[in-house]
């Protein structure tokens, strides 16, 4: 029965089985790229072999869904969120698991002995299929890892990419770099309202020099945030307004509703500085 | 505050007390000769399209009494809420505060001759 082979096999010649497994990994990228070492590598890999005994010994060696399984895979999770924030790949991660075949095999051979073809061939198979399942809950867990590195680093992106500053007393600038979307503009209306309610502000200048392009979507989220300047009785000026926009804005027929714009910055300054009643004289 | 009135909402509104709310408002403002009206809503951390209809409303009845409406204090969150229910308020004037809102109104009045532009948005 190619279980209790098997089980059996990795319990009596495990010593062995890890030796030349720790060979064929020492030959591998993660010790020649220098990213783990000598004595971390073997640490792991007598860990999982250990795990794989353990659980080999009782538990169904076709299905690793079960709860008997669960030391092992939460192992190879962990393994692969590690090695995700080392900078591995997904295939050299995967290949910590599939360098276990020949030292496995081999000790399956020696374990059967030259007699019984069949017998040698099916437990053969039985601990292939076993690995290579392991080796693609491996790959599984890898890349469930690094999209969720991805997506905290969006949600971090979306959070530093609009900065809401005070240019003077009651006027605030947002500028705007990359596009805007819903979420973003989500993001962008809850930071600049509650800027507007610390500051007291009363004029909040929108410059959208860095947006790339202004089509509907967009000029809709840009008015949607101008209106709920107004409802909060602060006024909005969008400046940065380049020709090209200007052009899209009238070709779309999109209106906008009476809002100021300015074609830079410092004429949006100038403005706000003027309807909050302040002036400058040159000394 | 002399000329002008002072409503502060608390609680949410149903249909009741908001008609209970327009007529006491409407009374009082004829009866004190009020010319301003301030709604203080800086309590109300929710809004509902009944409740932005209701202070549309409360807006005109003022209007046509010829008082001006400033309403004030609306929370962000509010704001937001509005906005994606597509109620833009328009005709009605906003302030941040009580005291930004006396000051608005207190200008009207003296632009009263041009009393129709500032307010309106």
């Amino acid at each position: 029965m190619p279980k209790g082979i098997l089980a059996a096999t990795l319990q009596q010649r495990s010593q062995k089985i890890l030796a030349q497994w720790l060979k064929q990994l020492e030959h591998g990228a993660a010790i020649s790229k220098a990213r783990l070492s000598s004595a971390e590598l073997s640490r792991q890999a007598g860990e999982f072999l250990t795990l794989l005994t353990d659980a080999a010994q009782s538990n169904d060696i076709t299905d690793i869904s079960g709860p008997g399984w669960l030391p092992v895979r939460s192992f190879l999770e962990d393994l692969s969120r590690k090695r995700v924030l080392a900078g591995f790949s997904s295939d050299e991660t995967a290949t910590f698991i599939f360098s276990l075949k020949r030292p496995l095999f081999e000790a399956l051979q020696e374990e059967c002995g030259s007699g019984d073809i069949a017998k040698l061939s099916n437990v053969l198979w039985a601990a292939t299929e076993l690995l290579d399942k392991f080796g693609l809950h491996t790959v599984k867990a890898f890349q469930a890892s690094r999209e969720e590195v991805i997506g905290r680093q969006q949600t971090d992106l979306l959070e530093l990419s609009t900065p809401v500053v005070k240019l003077w007393d009651g006027i605030l600038a947002l500028p705007m770099i990359g596009t805007l979307d819903s979420a973003r503009t989500q993001i962008v209306m809850e930071s600049l309202l509650q800027k507007i309610v610390e500051t007291e502000s009363q004029i909040a200048i929108i410059d959208i020099t860095g947006v790339p392009t202004v089509d509907t979507l967009v000029a809709q989220h840009l008015l949607k945030t101008v209106t709920a300047l107004r409802l909060m009785g602060a006024d909005c000026i969008i400046s940065g307004v380049r020709p090209q926009i200007a052009q899209t804005i009238v070709h779309l027929g999109v209106d906008l509703q009476g809002v100021t714009t300015k074609v830079n910055l410092a004429d949006a300054l100038a403005l706000a500085l003027k309807r909050t009643g302040v002036s400058f004289t040159k000394q | 505050m002399g000329e002008f009135l002072l409503v502060t909402i608390q609680v949410d509104m149903q249909d009741q007390l908001a008609l209970r709310l327009q007529d006491d408002l409407t009374r009082a403002i004829e009866k004190k000769g009020a010319k301003g009206v301030l709604i203080d809503i800086s309590a109300l951390e929710m809004v509902d399209s009944f409740i932005g209809r209701m202070i549309a409303d409360i807006s005109a009845m003022a209007r046509i009494l010829s008082a001006k409406t400033v309403l004030v204090g609306m929370q962000p969150a509010v704001a937001i809420t509005l906005v994606e229910l597509g109620l833009s308020l328009p005709g009605v004037a906003t302030a941040l505060n009580v005291g930004r809102g006396m000051e608005l109104l207190r200008e009207s009045l003296r632009n009263s001759d041009s009393d129709d532009n500032f307010l309106e948005r």
